[in-house]
């Protein structure tokens, strides 16, 4: 699946989007978080206060619980500063 | 009764007595028109000093800001008797003084365009995902968000 990131989260990551497949006992955008914090010093910085940031799976927003399964783009980002 | 939506993420500036009459033109059965604009300040808090920011730049997520957006607009629709709605944001690099983003309602009577107007504004700072940075003397740094935006936006949820 693919996978975005914005804001500070692009920058502490250090990409913009990238292709991960993640093994089955991730289900949860919680889960995912958890995984990809696993993966390296610049995403356990990214993701060091899991509960501030926000998820989007395909262009909606998601709660941690929401499932994973047949996403085809899942975003994280920081809260929304627009308008 | 169609109603004109236009939703625009652009970085150029927008005009907003151009996007008022497009919305207006043609038309008889609007009584009321609704215009907020944003303007970059060129300071986050009072005490900051008014100049304290040389620009922001505003980074969004394409594709989803747009349907986050639309959806909004949508429900606005359906609980406001509106004519047209337009809501145009802008995104890159914005100096204080400038135009970031423009919320237009019109309806038939004042109260609806008043209302729909200030819930799609509280939605837009809660939800459409979009992002500040601000260029200060001493570097850049993310905008935080407010809680106080957040609240803005929940008291328009139907108990």
């Amino acid at each position: 699946m693919k996978i975005l990131y914005f804001a500070w989260v692009r920058e502490r990551v250090g990409k913009t989007e990238e292709t991960v497949e993640p093994p089955a006992a991730v289900r949860t955008v919680g889960d995912l978080i958890g995984w990809l914090s696993t993966r390296g010093d610049e995403y356990a910085h990214a993701f060091e206060k899991p509960r501030v940031i926000r998820a989007a799976i395909d262009h909606a927003h998601v709660r941690p619980d929401a499932v994973i399964a047949g996403a085809r783009e899942i975003a994280f980002f920081p809260p929304m500063t627009g308008g | 009764m169609t109603v004109a939506v236009t939703i625009r993420i652009q970085e150029a500036d927008f005009d907003i007595a151009h996007e008022i009459a497009a919305l207006t033109q043609g038309r008889t059965d609007i009584g009321a028109v609704v215009t907020f604009s944003g303007i970059c300040r060129g300071s986050q808090d009072a005490d900051q000093g008014a100049d304290a920011i040389a620009a922001l730049t505003l980074e969004h997520y394409p594709g989803m800001a747009e349907a986050e957006i639309g959806r909004h607009v949508a429900e606005a629709i359906e609980r406001w008797p509106l004519t047209g709605v337009t809501v145009i944001h802008r995104v890159g690099r914005i100096a204080p003084g400038e135009n970031i983003v423009v919320v237009l309602t019109a309806s038939a009577h004042r109260q609806a365009a008043f209302q729909a107007a200030e819930f799609l504004m509280d939605y837009l700072k809660a939800s459409a995902p979009f992002w500040k940075r601000e260029e200060a003397k001493g570097g850049t740094n993310w905008v935080d968000a407010r809680s106080h935006d957040n609240d803005a936006a929940a008291r328009w949820t139907k108990s």
